[in-house]
């Protein structure tokens, strides 16, 4: 029986491979669940071109079902395999507005997520995700190498 | 040449010398090439144009501007002026408060409005509102304001239909809009053979809507501002290199050029907009006249020829092909949303003419007003009639657009610059818009398939060039006759159809108000 969950804000990216392995072995450690969450930016005020309009529901569709099998799925089953719980969510929106929701919404109690390993002069201004979420998330939060 | 116009040759050396290059006698033979496409296509769209606009019988009045006038009154009573008690939940819907978290990802209302309004607010607000004001004086403002009230009605009739009747296939796409729902709709109530005519026709005016109003005058009107400000050269030239533009993005599939041009043109009519009101503020002490003018111009004409009914019929013309409220365009761009609810996107589609006609087409006209590039006799107050051109007399014997650059560059000198930047993005983005709606006509008579859907758009790029090389006079003439043609199926079929409007307005209203319809912000 878990006592606690760990939400990881999984995007599949160079290194995150380091973050699952590192968000398992913490949860094996404190008995807790792995709850992995991927966000598929989106913005409801882009503009969309009206042919894009009406390619929109088929491409949602395809990018969840993309996202679930190409990602979600093997990372989960690399959790179930080292014996934890684990649960995912795909939703589309902000990053880190949404994993820093998910993890209220799931009483998790920590939140991992990988380093975003840019210098660019976007992210140092506009921000990253990892500093994002260690600005608004309300439980402790693990930024992994 | 103005100083500005020299100023702006030394600003794009490039074109200015490529243009000075052209010897002589290949400019004389450019010219003749658009005499030559004036002459054949003026001929041959002249007998459809003069139907459209064939007074009614007795009357001044063309019948089918009275055609849209009667459905957009019909409409507004029959929906209990709709238009201004749904007002704020149009923009709750808008701003998302509705919207459910779950369906993040599928188009949201702000896009679907955003994405027609680029569809409409273009040429029409600029170029069209400067030809109303010059032929219907002052006054045609005030019957321009009160058609794109009555008309946000007809919006959202059309617009809620077309999310209820699109086709849905199984890949997941939409294909929606009044050849739909005239034939299913018409079906359901038992005139499925009557349905399929109107459908068909309403098809066939589309498609030359979209090649006519959609393409060829804002080919036209771009190249006139071009011509404008960097002197005059051969349309056919203009054409060309939009006419490559445009192909880049329908044919070759090239969507960063549309998705810079979507970006750019919302802050383009939001800086059109605040320059127009930052004239106003200049010219405050003149406002109070200006607006007696078009009040007062709305019901005696102030000398223009055709009076009360001139600035009427002016007013009325230039307001529909601006918003094009009843012409069925929109709802073909709204139908492809995703919604539960079809009658939601009637609400958000009831704030384009808002948008379009009350907020930007008043802007332009005013800003004219204003700045007094129509001129006045000062012995009689009246404006000076040029009956040869049939429009009041202007400073610097302009019209259209270069009317409207006048009057901007009057109040701020380097404006027509930014004005020629915003009529070529708007001029784009209603053409890609146009595209769309005339490949969806296209389709529904000819079916879905790629040699269909390849040879519209090639069509449709021809015409940028014949659109682009043809004087004012034939190319807005049967810009207007097709759009109006469109309205004209598109209304027979929305008077049988609107019960169904009604019922599912009225199932709406009751759900929203037990509160089974969620508030989620």
């Amino acid at each position: 029986m878990t006592t606690e969950t760990f939400v990881v804000a999984y995007e599949n990216k160079e290194g995150d491979d380091g973050l699952l392995d590192y968000a398992i072995a913490r949860a094996k450690k404190d008995n807790a669940a792995l709850l992995l969450v991927h966000i598929l930016e989106w913005s409801p005020y882009k503009f969309l071109t009206p042919q894009e309009i009406e390619e929109r529901h088929a491409r949602r569709k395809q990018e969840l079902a993309r996202a679930k099998e190409v990602m979600l799925d093997p990372a989960l089953a690399k959790v179930h395999a080292a014996g934890l719980e684990g649960d995912c969510r795909i939703r589309y929106g902000s990053v880190v507005e949404l994993v820093a929701e998910i993890a209220s919404e799931a009483s998790a109690s920590m939140i991992f997520v990988g380093r975003s390993g840019t210098q660019s002069m976007a992210a140092r201004i506009f921000g990253s995700v990892p500093l994002g979420l260690a600005q608004v998330a309300s439980v402790p939060t693990v930024i992994v190498p | 040449m103005k100083p500005t116009q020299i100023a702006l040759r030394a600003g794009l050396p490039a074109l200015g010398a490529a243009l000075a290059a052209l010897p002589a006698q290949a400019q004389e033979t450019a010219h003749s090439i658009d005499e030559k496409i004036n002459e054949v296509v003026g001929a041959a769209t002249g007998p459809f144009v003069n139907f459209i606009f064939a007074p009614f019988p007795g009357t001044s009045f063309p019948w089918i501007v009275l055609w849209l006038v009667i459905a957009a009154t019909i409409f507004t009573l029959y929906f209990a002026f709709v238009q201004f008690r749904a007002f704020p939940h149009s923009i709750a819907l808008v701003s998302g408060k509705y919207s459910d978290p779950d369906d993040a990802g599928e188009v949201s209302h702000f896009q679907a409005l955003a994405t027609a309004l680029s569809g409409t607010v273009g040429l029409g607000n600029i170029a069209g509102v400067a030809v109303a004001v010059s032929i219907g004086g002052p006054g045609a403002t005030f019957w321009m304001i009160l058609a794109g009230l009555m008309g946000m009605a007809s919006k959202f009739t059309e617009c809620t239909l077309g999310v209820k009747y699109r086709n849905e296939y199984a890949d997941g796409t939409v294909s929606g809009g009044p050849m739909y729902y005239l034939s299913k709709g018409m079906a359901e109530r038992g005139f499925a053979g009557f349905g399929k005519v109107l459908a068909i026709c309403f098809s066939i005016v589309c498609v030359l809507g979209s090649l006519g109003g959609g393409n060829m005058f804002q080919a036209n009107q771009a190249h006139a501002q071009l011509a404008n400000i960097i002197g005059d050269y051969p349309g056919w030239i203009t054409g060309v290199i939009f006419a490559a533009i445009v192909f880049a993005v329908i044919i070759g599939g090239l969507k960063s050029i549309a998705q810079v041009t979507e970006k750019i043109v919302p802050f383009m009519g939001v800086l059109y907009v605040g320059t127009a009101l930052i004239i106003i503020a200049i010219n405050y002490d003149r406002i109070g006249w200006a607006l007696g003018q078009i009040f007062d111009g709305a019901f005696t004409g102030l000398g223009v020829a055709g009076g009360l009914v001139g600035a009427l019929i002016q007013g009325f013309k230039r307001a529909a092909f601006s918003n094009e409220a009843g012409v069925g365009s929109a709802a073909i761009a709204h139908s492809a949303v995703r919604t539960k609810e079809p009658i939601t996107e009637g609400f958000v589609s009831l704030l384009e003419p808002f948008i379009d006609t009350v907020v930007i087409c008043t802007m332009t006209a005013l800003v004219i007003v204003i700045t007094g590039v129509l001129q006045v006799d000062a012995e009689t107050g009246q404006y000076i009639w040029n009956a040869e051109l049939g429009r009041v007399e202007t400073l610097g014997d302009v019209s259209g657009v270069a009317l409207t650059s006048a009057a901007f560059e009057s109040a701020i000198s380097w404006f027509p610059y930014v004005l020629a930047l915003a009529v070529i993005l708007f001029a784009f983005s209603t053409m890609i818009s146009w595209s769309y709606y005339g490949l969806k006509a296209w389709t529904y008579m000819f079916g879905e398939g790629k040699f269909q859907e390849l040879s519209f758009k090639i069509l449709f790029c021809i015409f940028v060039v014949i659109g682009a090389a043809m004087n004012l006079g034939p190319v807005i003439d049967f810009s207007d006759a097709a759009i109006f043609a469109m309205a004209l199926f598109n209304i027979i079929g929305l008077y049988f159809l609107m019960p169904i409007v009604k019922a599912e307005m009225i199932s709406y209203q009751s759900r929203l108000k037990s509160g089974e319809i969620k508030r989620y912000a």
